[in-house]
């Protein structure tokens, strides 16, 4: 831009000055500024963006502590028919004496979000070598939109997808006690971070500068040898951070959860016992609770935590990119 | 006898023109890649534990002439090869030949050091480990001597674990041509392994080059006459992918044949 500027003014000494290519050249400068603030505004819309839906959750979220124990976000007590009191970990908003913990709601966002980031992880991860590794220009050519064709799926549509056939496939050859369970909301959710973790790792490998492959093919080190022992180990900051992210979406995941994991909040850790997610969980009741309300702020609560964890999650992958670019010197 | 302009010869060494037998060499070699002829009928010996420099402007195929000795130019790309590429007179590219055996006989380093981001003992011990060595004395046993013939053992013996991108680019280098030796190569084969490096660095490089030549066959690209002149035995010059000329090293930078190879090191074009 800078040297088609000079040489403009360049000419402008030789030859008698136009004054309308002065004011294109004055108008083009002022674009140039213009395009430039537009785009720093919006790296800091983005930042304030993300500061601004923090503090409104949890100015919102913080307020359930005025009315609720702390304590009651783990357990609470309940008389029994006897009169004797009880522990219970119950998230049972409505009624007398309304429940709010957490516990099986963690529970539940764990139990899909593990599974699912694991069989994304295996699929994903195989899928982003053979792009970057093994596929040749044309059939990447072919894979690469299609896998991107599916992350654009809308996720009501996977989720109608787990609630009507997968959930029945699932139950036919496991022969699990409830239809729809966490495994099956696992499976929904990990359609839709397979093409976040196979593009993720594909780039990642992609960045390991080809004079390193060179280098072992050199040394003798066969393709497989190259990949497992070259390849995805200098790339392996990069695909702990593809399998973060693509985690992150797990547990930030809504709709599949909603339709595929039968929504029943209870403190279990098997994965085929149904359960209920925090994103879920926020979907369901926050619609239909009056607003500044006891629950209300609870609901808030529980996505102030989720906004950390998954920012958390981003963080640490974010930081394992910057390390694999210092580890290999890009 | 022509002037060379700021290009002296190394102290004249027994001539090598027929002395010494051709440990790999090049017959009627053209060498395409698609859409694009890298190198058309080069025929080229190149002598036994002796050093081999090939000079030539840019583009003209160096890389490639040296690369099609362990079959690394081929890689991701389709190529044609025509001619024979020979060590030890087996043709390099007849059918069956096993690349890694190939590879483990024909070391290279390259233009830019390139350390894998492991540890120091990890990089040499890598070839020796494809190479099917697994227990640990051996490895340790391969890995120091490696080390001390590239004169890296002295500054990197108490820190072997640490990672080889913290080393220098000198060193790095140096801990390149490590994990060469560490597979017992015959054949080491340098792209310019000096154009990224401080003099000092480039000088110790030189100072190893002159110690490999008693065991090994070096073939090095270099864009830097004086290092041409300074380690060679022979020179080849090389130019739009075809051999001009090739000699000991001292005849070509004082008495050229041709034309082109005076113009070219005395620098009137490349
Ligand atoms: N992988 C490749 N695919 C296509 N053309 C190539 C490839 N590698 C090198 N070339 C071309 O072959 C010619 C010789 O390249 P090279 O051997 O790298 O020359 P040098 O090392 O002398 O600079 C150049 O024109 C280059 O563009
Ligand atoms: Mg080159």
């Amino acid at each position: 831009m800078d040297s088609r500027i000079e040489s403009k003014i360049g000419k402008a000494g030789t030859v008698p000055v136009v004054p309308g290519a002065v004011r294109r050249l004055r108008r083009g400068r002022w674009r140039e500024v213009f395009i430039e603030t537009f785009l720093r505004l919006n790296g800091f819309i983005a930042i304030a963006a993300i500061l601004l839906i923090f503090i409104f959750l949890f100015k919102e979220g913080i307020q359930a502590f005025r009315t609720i124990p702390a304590g009651h976000f783990l357990q609470s007590q309940e008389l029994d028919f006897d009169n004797v009191p009880q522990t219970v970990r119950l998230w049972q908003p409505v009624g007398q004496n309304p429940k709010y913990s957490l516990i099986p709601l963690l529970l539940g966002s764990f139990l899909v979000a593990l599974p699912g980031t694991l069989i994304a992880t295996i699929f994903g991860v195989a899928c982003g070598i053979y792009l970057a590794e093994i596929a040749g220009k044309r059939t990447r050519e072919v894979i690469k939109p299609a896998i991107e064709l599916l992350a654009g799926v809308p996720s009501v549509v996977i989720g109608f997808f787990c609630l009507a056939t997968l959930a029945t496939f699932v139950q036919d050859a496991l022969g699990t006690t409830f239809r729809l369970n966490a495994m099956v909301g696992a499976l929904g959710v990990s359609l839709v971070i397979v093409p976040v973790i196979a593009t993720m790792t594909d780039d990642a490998l992609r960045a390991v500068p080809g004079y390193l492959r060179e280098g072992a093919h050199a040394l003798g080190a066969n393709r497989w040898e190259t990949i497992t022992r070259v390849v995805v180990p200098a790339g392996a900051s990069g695909l702990v951070a593809a399998i973060l992210l693509g985690m992150g979406r797990a547990l930030g995941e809504t709709m599949i959860v909603l339709m595929a994991t039968g929504n029943a909040a209870q403190v279990t850790l098997n994965p085929f016992d149904s359960v209920r997610t925090m994103t879920a969980t926020i979907a369901a009741e926050l619609g239909a609770v009056p607003q500044g309300g006891e629950q209300y702020r609870a609901l808030f609560l529980v996505g102030s935590l989720l906004f950390v964890m998954t920012f958390l999650i981003n963080l640490v992958a974010e930081l394992a990119v910057a390390r694999m670019r210092r580890r290999l010197a890009l | 006898m022509k002037s060379s302009a700021m290009v002296t010869p190394r102290p004249a060494r027994e001539a090598v023109s027929n002395a010494s037998p051709a440990k790999v060499a090049f017959g009627g070699v053209s060498f395409s890649y698609p859409g694009r002829q890298a190198l058309s009928g080069v025929t080229l010996d190149v002598p036994e534990r002796r050093v081999t420099a090939i000079i030539g402007p840019s583009g003209c195929g160096k890389s490639t002439l040296i690369k099609s000795i362990n079959r690394i130019a081929e890689i991701g790309t389709e190529v044609k090869v025509e001619g024979r590429v020979t060590i030890d007179g087996q043709d390099v590219y007849a059918p069956g030949v096993d690349l890694v055996d190939l590879r483990r006989r024909v070391g290279m380093l390259f233009q830019k050091a390139n350390p894998f981001p492991k540890s120091i003992f990890e990089n040499v011990a890598f070839g020796p480990r494809i190479h099917g060595a697994s227990r640990a004395g051996d490895l340790d046993q391969a890995v120091e001597r490696s080390l001390r013939q590239a004169a890296l053992w002295d500054e990197v013996k108490d820190r072997l674990g640490t990672s080889a991108m913290e080393l220098s680019g000198g060193q790095q280098q140096r801990l390149c041509l490590a994990r060469v030796l560490a597979v017992d190569p015959e054949v080491i084969l340098m792209d310019e392994p000096c154009s990224a490096l401080d003099p000092i660095s480039t000088a110790r490089i030189e100072e190893l080059i002159e110690e490999l030549r008693e065991r090994y066959t070096v073939v090095i690209v270099t864009h830097n006459m004086q290092q041409a002149a300074r380690v060679s035995d022979r020179t080849a010059f090389l130019l739009n992918g075809q051999l001009v000329e090739v000699d000991d090293t001292e005849t070509i930078f004082t008495t050229p044949a041709d034309r082109r190879t005076e113009d070219y090191i005395t620098g009137r074009f490349g």
